[in-house]
């Protein structure tokens, strides 16, 4: 079969690998139909998600067509069509008994490693790093999944697959930040990082109750898109201050809760990014927690700061006392997927919320290298690449 | 009455401490004096090249300062520093080297210099006796592990399926079987690298539910003993497995085999076997992705893909 693999920094090929095989009594392989490129891999492409190997599949968002069955899976037939979560969950451990799926105990055959890094191991994710298990994603023509029995859904014929796709992520994700604010009716919410998380933060924090959305990011069809199609008002910060012009629409209050949509590879103009930029490449810190601070900073006293952003390991100058002293919430985690698939696929079916408009390019798995390099640079107005690889 | 217990979780500690005349004591001596050398080398090269005859070298003098430093640090570091000593003689080797150079460089003053190289002499006869020592100690030590995990199932279910010792291979990465025999005995048998084996019978000195603990018998290839306990946790949470192992590796071939099979970290190793025992436990399978596709894999077989063109 064809797969999308990785090769080093900015260094992803499509080549014929062995097609995957069941190994477990609960995997189920899926012949996929359609996949994407998440913001996420390009951390992954950029060389800053530690213990990635040469030749490792990239890709955590697809769905597709159950093509083979492990013993063990009661619930599912051959020819079933599915959309695969990201997080790989037991479905029987401590915390996937409490729904927390991102957390689960069983799934990540490299937990050691996390271990030294994080101090605990969080879930098993397709295609991200051997951190994280180093399982074969799904920017390939076939995907074997692990505790089939427990993460796909089966998804109505009346939808299209562009409908449903990316209840494997970022649908999901950027509705968990929303959550994660705690919104009550009247309530601001200030998203930084306009991309499909950011969108679907917003999207979602109106759906949420939230009366005002504001949006911040500097590239100018994302900051159109989050205003025409998701409805926020919108900050460019390389033409304006945010945190005065946040305080400026909020009474000097602040929003009374921030989105960190960006993570790890923030930008921002002026010396203190090229700063984070140095300590970055020096490997002093790994990340760059730019719109974090930013946010946290602007956050309203008593307020939450939910960060689906990702964070691979240390940042440094952390507003620690401006969290402390003003008694902030953070609320953080990777996506609790399997959680949030089925009354966000019954929200898409009632028209609540069509995830299909942030879709700017529909490619071929064979374009994937040319896909990722647009995506990062942002080029051509790259907003959401979906692959099909069949 | 509430009892305390004092648990020494996930640690790996090698029997005796170290002390004044062991091995491991010398090795702390000489990290330390590395340690000295070193800032003084830094710090003050010029005062330093005078007294051991060597003028206008105070970059070189601070570069071997700072190799000091590291050499001692590493020396502290470690509890059997037997690597780290061996390469404090490869540096004591460059800093003879480096003497017996300086004896025609410019201002020299020969006497000094025959001086210093005597007491660098001195030190490499002391690090090499020590990195000895060191060695021959190591095959003899005993390893020892404890460590615990939280399962989702009663104390009950986790000693029933432990009980069963043929199960434990389904969970133990590095044992291929384990045979039950007659009178509480069972035969263990344990692959290495290149297909070679390591064998040793136990004994089940203790079984009950809740607590299992086995002894090696005479003539196996690893002298071990270990205990398995099975705690009720606090209520909605299960059960706290508790493993403590100890064993002595052998010398020589089998040794080297023994060392492989448990890795640089036998905690770790223990760790993932309990994981793996865990993931049996909850799961009814060992997560894995041994054997999975990746572009690393030679391409064999396409079958999907040549069904899929017929």
């Amino acid at each position: 079969m064809k797969a999308n693999c990785w090769y080093g920094k900015h260094d992803v090929r499509v080549k014929e690998v062995p097609d995957p095989t069941i190994l477990n009594p609960r995997d189920a392989i899926v012949k996929i139909t359609l996949t994407a490129i998440c913001g996420s891999d390009l951390h992954l492409y950029d060389g800053y998600i530690p213990t990635m190997e040469h030749g490792d599949i990239l890709g955590h968002e697809f769905m597709g067509e159950i093509v083979e069955l492990g013993g063990r899976v009661n619930n599912l037939k051959i020819g079933d069509r599915v959309v695969v979560p990201f997080t790989i969950s037991c479905g029987n451990c401590f915390f996937c008994e409490m729904q927390l799926y991102s957390l689960c105990e069983n799934s990540n055959p490299n937990a050691w490693m996390a271990e030294k890094l994080w101090g605990h191991s969080p879930t098993g994710i397709f295609g991200y790093s051997h951190l994280v298990g180093g399982y074969a994603g799904g920017q390939a023509q076939y995907t074997r999944v692990p505790f089939a029995d427990v993460g796909p859904i089966k998804v109505p014929t009346e939808l299209t697959d562009e409908q449903v796709l990316f209840l494997s992520d970022i649908l999901p994700t950027g509705y968990m930040a929303a959550e994660n604010c705690n919104i009550h009716p009247g309530d601001t919410v200030a998203v930084w990082g306009c991309g499909p998380v950011g969108l679907f933060a917003i999207k979602s924090a109106y759906l949420l109750g939230a009366e005002r959305v504001i949006a911040i990011d500097r590239i100018p069809e994302r900051l159109r898109m989050a205003h025409e199609k998701a409805g926020a008002e919108t900050i460019n910060y390389e033409h304006a201050n945010v945190y005065d012009t946040l305080m400026e629409m909020t009474g000097g209050r602040g929003p009374d809760s921030c989105i960190d949509a960006v993570g790890m590879e923030a930008h921002m103009p002026g010396p203190l990014y090229a700063y984070d930029r140095v300590k970055q490449a020096l490997m002093f810190e790994t990340g760059r927690p730019i719109a974090l601070r930013e946010a946290i900073m602007a956050c309203r006293n008593g307020g939450t700061i939910s960060v689906p952003g990702v964070y691979g390991g240390l940042v440094d100058k952390m507003p620690l006392g401006s969290i402390m002293n003003r008694a902030l919430t953070i609320k953080t985690g990777q996506t609790h997927v399997q959680r949030y698939m089925r009354p966000l696929l019954e929200r898409i079916q009632n028209g609540e919320i069509d995830p299909t408009f942030v879709i700017t390019h529909r490619l071929s798995l064979e374009d994937a290298p040319m896909a990722y390099q647009i995506f990062k640079n942002k080029q051509d107005e790259c907003i959401k690449v979906v692959l099909s690889p069949n | 009455m509430a009892t305390q217990t004092t648990y020494n979780h996930g640690s790996q500690s090698w029997e005796g401490e170290p002390g004044k005349g062991s091995a491991q004591g010398w090795a702390r001596g000489l990290g330390w004096f590395s340690v000295g050398l070193g800032f003084t080398e830094l710090l003050l090269p010029g005062p330093l090249g005078r007294l051991i005859g060597v003028r206008d070298h105070r970059t070189l003098i601070r570069a071997m300062g700072a190799r000091e430093i590291a050499a001692g640090i590493m020396v502290l570091k470690e509890r059997t520093p037997t690597r780290s000593m061996a390469a404090r003689v490869s540096g004591d080797i460059v800093d003879l080297g480096l003497l017996s150079a300086g004896l025609g460089s410019r201002g020299a003053r020969r006497g000094r210099i025959v001086g210093a190289a005597a007491a660098v002499a001195g030190v490499t006869a002391l690090d090499v006796l020590c990195t000895k020592q060191l060695a021959e100690r190591e095959p003899s030590a005993l390893a020892e592990t404890v460590q615990t995990i939280a399962i989702n199932r009663s104390p009950e279910e986790c000693y029933q399926f432990w009980r069963d010792f043929e199960n434990l291979p389904r969970f133990m990465k590095h044992v291929e079987s384990v045979r039950v025999m007659p009178e509480g005995r069972t035969r263990w048998i344990a692959k290495g690298p290149a297909g070679m084996r390591v064998q040793w019978d136990a004994e089940i000195t203790e079984d009950r539910p809740g607590r299992i603990t086995w002894r090696s018998l005479e003539g196996s290839d690893i002298e071990n003993t270990g205990s398995v306990r099975f705690e009720r946790a606090p209520t909605g949470h299960g059960t706290i497995v508790r493993a403590h192992i100890q064993y002595r590796p052998p010398a020589g071939k089998i040794g080297s085999v023994v060392a492989k099979l448990f890795g640089e970290e036998p905690s770790i190793q223990a760790k993932t076997d309990l994981r793996r025992f865990k993931q049996m436990m909850e799961t009814g399978e060992v997560a894995t992705i041994e054997g999975q596709t990746s572009g690393r894999a030679h391409v064999e077989q396409s079958a999907r893909a040549a069904a899929a063109h017929a």
